[in-house]
């Protein structure tokens, strides 16, 4: 059997699940039949993926089906390409389905949920294994309809409706895009075959044509800014382990569409692309990390802040293409590497976050940050990682999220060679951006943890908050153990990433396993080098050493007082900084950039004893500018249409009539 | 033989730099007490702080977490790994390939990640306006830092501290205004990273003005001492950092003899009072700005680094 | 030498770009004016220094003018008129100092891709002054749109006028007769806009060019 068999087999089996979970829907018994089912599926398929990977890297085989369009048939494929990015899926989504295990118990509706999250699994495996455009966009819209269906779990909350509908809409105009790509690729004569698309020569325009509409596509369901919208209103409202999925591996697969149409069909786009995609991306890091730093919702902030990421994977995707494009492969294989380095330590700790979002919730049914607190006391193996996670999100060495954005800087920095002038400028001004979201974003996960885990108890319910169960954290902890291994061992990650980035670009990283002390080093050592491992032992020696020798030889006296707060400590939790004041001055350095703000200070006057009340008002200067008017003429198209509603029969029959004539018209002068 | 030379030289690098700490900063605080005219404290006073403080029993507040006692050793364990590793008196030592540039900037924030959710542990406001505080002025210094690293990156032509160094002290390097433009940069980011004057006043204690005092004002004892050891070897880091890029006169080369270890030993303690008494001298010219004001000054930092990017282009050999 | 000699040309007109910064930055008048000073002060030197390496005596006049004028006596000048005017000494921004300064990175960035695109078979040396002196001169329109404030209009106009000469003298074989003549333009666009402070003064007691507005007809 070959190896896109196995992988079919393992899909019709998650299909299968869903099936299942249809006909037991109401059973006890469903949940942890079905998560399981998911959890051994997606591990196994995981497993064959890994030791087809270092068994046959680079291989390619393929495999048709008689299915869909009778003369077309459903092509599948597995390259390195897909096989990476399937890795990213499955591990995804095995994790997600342990922790479902346990998460699950708690869901009021599981026969809404069921169905749909083995369905969804599915769904983005078969977008990876898609050889021709209309089983690719088939699965595209499959993979969107189930997440939907997800999102709107808790359909009873208005919010979580309004989230659905825009969703759709975008997800929607989404395939739209893609549909027209294709179609553009595909030629007048539809070749939808991958392989046909391939061979066949694009000029230059419509192959500028297909990036812009790849970028609109894949750029919608990833969350690339300005087309961001829907993503932190959907992803939170999903249960969490969803939203691990939606955030951690669903914007993936969609940067999987990008990545194949972009670099493995279209051939070669003009350069100056390179610039919107790299400047999409800029823009996409700073805004979605101000975004997330200005977000009180705990769940919400993690999904604004996967704009951030995604914007940082597009950056190292623009580099890429500026280097191709202009023959420099070397380095185009290091932004490569590093964007695709990326895309899997964000699907890791972003998962491994939306898990804790998902304990806390839990354990204290409450979201909003401003209502919890002090839970490093009553949770502690969910808050250890949870830091463990923050710290991979915040690119802080040694945990495996700086890896990749040091890969990327050090992409930047090859940027003197390229020979286009605004593209020597705009590089390194793109890697500033780079380099003040990744501080922005240590600062918004200093206050994602600060305010939910430290400090005292807000309310009740964090007061009395309970450690949830043993699979909830076990799934965390894979999750911890994996940014962690990541981070000290990179360059096992990077020579796992050679065969993709040698079938794409036809260059690769120099091989990481065989440099002594396991550094990696991307282009020579006297350039550059980092090792993961030894910065990990230093810091780990040094504190222990320092830790030992005070220890043993000055002081280990220890005595417990009240708080000291220079001399003023107030016993009321709520005298704590909360969320919105621990952003409030960085909304006052970066907040006109991305709101439009509007402060409201009602003091009463002395005598009165109502409280005196600030209130801080952000509105979104892209869903103002961009959407509004949108909607708007949307809303006075709806109305003007409306008439059409309450015509006589004969009025009807005109219309269809006229509207015939005019075609035939446009037919006998258009020819 | 060689390797355990090598190691003997890398271990006299990170000793060296946990015993000049100290004395970079009793250097700075007792020229700055001259400079007022007082008699000050002797330069020695830092270290029998930290004795002091070693010897002394930790006042731990009630509801203190692990987090609160574990992150004073990882911070000072960060900032000194990071310290270690900037060249001092010889470059290519055994482990400085490490960690390149951008990795030793990642460390210190690293550290800082932790300072600041330790501020936030015990759940006082004041905890909490240091911490809201200092990740403000961080995510200016940091992309700042980013920048010059970047400039003096694309002129060296890597970002290893050893070969950018070397490449610092060859005459290929001549007179450039990107590199003047970062040296600027760099000054102002290792006075706002190091909560000096005029971002911060290291020995305040009004409450409103604080930043890094109001951060670890609930801690005391040997974690007290930790975290202050940490912002003496971070002020050290900063002005090796100085030394190494931007005066990289008398530094060994890594296969040079004992004579030429002594030899960069000895410039750089030179360049070490050099940068200590520049500091005490500008830091009593200056007053302290508003907190936010100092988005204004880490600003201009910022644009100084990209300027100093952009400036690479029409000089001559990019 | 030929190196050291291109490094000292290169410092000089960096400088010049540098001290226009400084200027976005500042929002107090005395320093804007000092800073302008300095400004002038390094064109002389970059003009000297031009002088030295084109062996083109006659642009020592050139930097003898800018040392004169522009360093001296216009700054003592400006300084009294403050002084005598009580003009308010902080000027208010149109744009916020932050985003002034983005702006004018901006502004660089595109000087440079068009200078260097458009030069590229010419002398390093001059490729580089005109790039700078381009920079330099869009920095100074900058100043002069985003200040309220005349005083600060004029500095931004007479820093704008520095480009001009950074560019001149950066082509080599600029005749004298030009250069003497931008110098007295800008004396006298000085002189007038002097006269022009007086009378606002005069009539509105105030030196905030939107206070004009309300004596516009029909709004």
């Amino acid at each position: 059997m070959t190896p896109v068999a196995v992988l079919l087999w393992a899909i019709a089996a998650l299909l299968g699940t869903a099936v299942m979970a249809v006909a037991l829907s109401r059973a006890a018994v469903a949940t942890q039949l079905v998560y399981s089912a998911c959890a051994v599926i997606c591990g196994v398929a995981l497993l064959f993926l890994l030791v087809h990977l270092v068994g046959q890297p680079g291989s390619t085989t393929s495999l048709s089906l008689p299915l869909g369009l009778p003369w077309l048939g459903a092509h599948f494929r597995l390259d390195p390409l897909a096989t990476f990015f399937l890795i990213v899926v499955d591990l995804g989504g095995a994790a997600a389905s342990v922790y479902g295990l346990g998460y699950g118990r708690h869901e009021t509706a599981p026969h809404r949920v069921l169905p749909f999250f083995a369905a969804f699994l599915a769904g983005m495996n078969l977008v990876v294994l898609a050889d021709d455009a209309f089983t690719f966009l088939l699965c595209w819209e499959f993979m969107s309809l189930t997440s939907w269906a997800l999102v709107m779990t808790h359909h009873q909350d208005k919010e979580n409706t309004r989230a659905g509908y825009i969703y759709l809409v975008m997800a929607s105009f989404g395939t739209l895009a893609l549909l027209l790509a294709f179609g553009l690729l595909a030629g007048p004569d539809g070749h939808y075959g991958f392989a046909a698309i391939r061979a066949t020569e694009h000029t230059p325009a419509v192959a500028g044509l297909v990036l812009a509409l790849a970028l609109l596509g894949a750029g919608s369901k990833a969350g690339l800014v300005p087309l961001h919208v829907w993503l932190p209103l959907a992803h939170p409202a999903a249960p969490s382990h969803v939203s691990a999925l939606m955030s951690g591996v669903m914007t993936k697969v969609a940067i999987y569409g990008f990545v194949r149409i972009v670099f493995d069909l279209l051939g070669q786009p003009a350069w100056w692309w390179s610039l919107v995609v790299l400047f999409l991306g800029g823009i996409s890091t700073v805004l979605g990390v101000i975004y997330a730093l200005m977000q009180h919702d705990l769940k919400r902030l993690l999904a604004y802040h996967t704009v951030e990421n995604i914007g940082i994977i597009y950056i190292g995707l623009g580099l890429a293409l500026a280097f191709q494009t202009n023959a420099m492969n070397g380095a185009a294989a290091l932004a490569l590497a590093a964007a695709l380095f990326h895309v899997l330590n964000h699907s890791i700790f972003k998962s491994l976050l939306f898990f804790g979002a998902g304990a806390v919730l839990t354990a204290t049914h409450e979201r909003d940050m401003e209502h919890l607190g002090g839970l490093i006391h009553r949770m502690p193996y969910t808050s250890f990682a949870f830091l463990v996670g923050c710290v991979a999100i915040s690119a802080l060495p040694p945990l495996n999220g700086f890896v990749s954005e040091w890969l990327t800087f050090q992409a930047i920095l090859q940027s003197t060679n390229l020979p286009q002038w605004s593209l020597k400028i705009m590089v390194p001004a793109v890697g500033g951006l780079l380099a003040l979201s990744a501080a922005l974003a240590a600062a918004c996960f200093v206050k994602a943890f600060g305010v939910t885990f430290l400090g005292r108890p807000r309310t009740p319910a964090a007061a009395q908050a309970q450690e949830v169960d043993r699979f909830s954290l076990g799934a965390m902890f894979i999750c911890a153990a994996l940014c962690l291994l990541a981070g000290i061992l990179p360059g096992l990650v990077i020579d796992g990433l050679a065969p993709v980035t040698l079938s794409l670009i036809g260059d690769r990283m120099p091989v990481q396993t065989s440099i002594p002390w396991l550094s990696i080093v991307p282009i020579t050592a006297g350039r550059s080098s980092y090792n993961g491992l030894l910065v990990f032992a230093f810091i780990a020696f040094s504190a222990s050493l320092a830790a030992y020798v005070i220890h043993r030889f000055a002081s280990r006296a220890l005595r417990r007082a009240p708080a000291w707060d220079c001399g003023y400590p107030d016993l009321s939790p709520v005298t704590q900084y909360t969320a919105s004041s621990f952003a409030q001055p960085i909304r006052r350095v970066f907040g006109d950039l991305a709101f439009r703000v509007r402060e409201k200070l009602d003091m009463p006057p002395p005598g009165d004893i109502r409280p005196a009340r600030f209130i801080a008002t952000l509105r979104d200067r892209i869903w103002d500018t961009l959407y509004m008017p949108v909607v708007r003429a949307v809303n006075f198209g709806a109305d003007h249409l409306n008439r059409l509603q309450f015509l006589t029969i004969r009025r009807y029959l005109n219309l269809v009539f006229l509207t015939l004539i005019t075609l035939l018209l446009v037919l006998a002068i258009w020819r | 033989m060689a390797v355990i030379l090598d190691l003997l030289v890398q271990g006299a690098q990170m000793a060296l730099v946990l015993l000049l700490a100290p004395l970079l900063t009793g250097l700075v605080r007792k020229t700055k007490a001259r400079l007022l005219r007082r008699q000050g404290a002797p330069i020695v006073q830092p270290y029998r702080d930290l004795l002091r403080l070693l010897r002394k029993e930790v006042v731990l507040a009630e509801n203190a977490s692990w987090l609160f006692r574990v992150a004073p050793y990882l911070i000072f364990a960060s900032t000194w790994v990071a310290a270690a590793l900037v060249p001092t008196f010889a470059t290519g030592l055994m482990f400085n390939w490490t960690a390149d540039l951008i990795a030793i900037i990642a460390l210190l924030g690293s550290a800082r990640f932790f300072l600041a959710l330790s501020g936030m542990d015990i759940g006082t406001s004041f905890g909490g306006i240091g911490s809201s505080r200092e990740v403000m002025i961080a995510s200016l210094a940091e992309p700042a830092m980013l920048l010059i690293v970047f400039t003096v990156a694309l002129i060296a032509g890597s970002t290893q501290l050893s070969t950018v160094s070397a490449f610092m002290a060859s005459p290929s390097v001549g007179l450039r205004m990107s590199l003047a433009l970062a040296l600027v940069a760099l000054i102002m980011v290792a006075l706002a990273e190091n909560a000096r004057i005029p971002v911060d006043n290291p020995s305040s204690h009004l409450e409103v003005t604080m930043v890094h005092e109001a951060m670890v004002l609930e801690y005391s004892g040997r974690h007290l001492a930790m975290i202050e050891f940490g912002g003496f070897l971070k002020l050290l880091l900063y002005v090796s950092l100085i030394a190494s890029v931007f005066m990289p006169w008398g530094i060994a080369d890594h296969a040079a003899g004992p004579v030429e270890y002594a030899f960069g030993a000895i410039a750089y303690l030179i360049k070490l009072a050099l940068v200590g008494v520049l500091l005490a001298v500008f830091e009593t010219a200056i007053a302290k700005m508003r907190v936010f004001r100092v988005s204004e000054f880490l600003g201009a930092a910022l644009m100084l680094g990209l300027l100093g990017t952009l400036l690479l282009f029409v000089s001559r050999s990019l | 030498m030929e190196r050291i000699i291109f490094d000292i040309a290169h410092s000089l007109a960096g400088g010049l770009v540098l001290v226009s910064f400084m200027m976005l930055y500042q929002d107090r008048l005395p320093a804007l004016i000092n800073i302008f000073a300095v400004q002038a002060v390094l064109l002389a030197l970059s003009v000297a220094w031009q002088a030295y390496m084109q062996d083109a005596p006659h642009l020592y006049i050139t930097a003898g003018i800018a040392l004169v004028f522009k360093a001296m006596i216009i700054p003592v000048a400006l300084h009294r008129i403050i002084k005598q005017l009580g003009i308010h000494r902080e000027i208010e921004p149109v744009v916020g100092i932050g985003s002034t300064m983005f702006i004018g990175i901006g502004l660089v960035a595109l000087s440079m891709v068009v200078m260097l695109r458009v030069t590229g078979h010419a002398a390093p040396v001059a490729r580089e002054d005109l790039a700078f002196a381009l920079s330099v001169i869009l920095l100074g329109m900058l100043m002069m749109v985003t200040r309220r404030n005349a005083v600060g209009q004029v500095i931004g106009f007479m820093s704008l006028e520095n480009g001009l000469v950074l560019a001149a003298t950066g082509a080599k074989g600029m005749p004298l007769v030009v250069e003497i003549s931008i110098a007295f333009s800008v004396l006298i666009a000085f002189i007038v806009i002097g006269i022009f402070l007086f009378r606002i003064r005069e009539r509105f007691d105030t030196v905030d060019l939107s206070a004009l507005d309300s004596h516009r007809g029909g709004q």
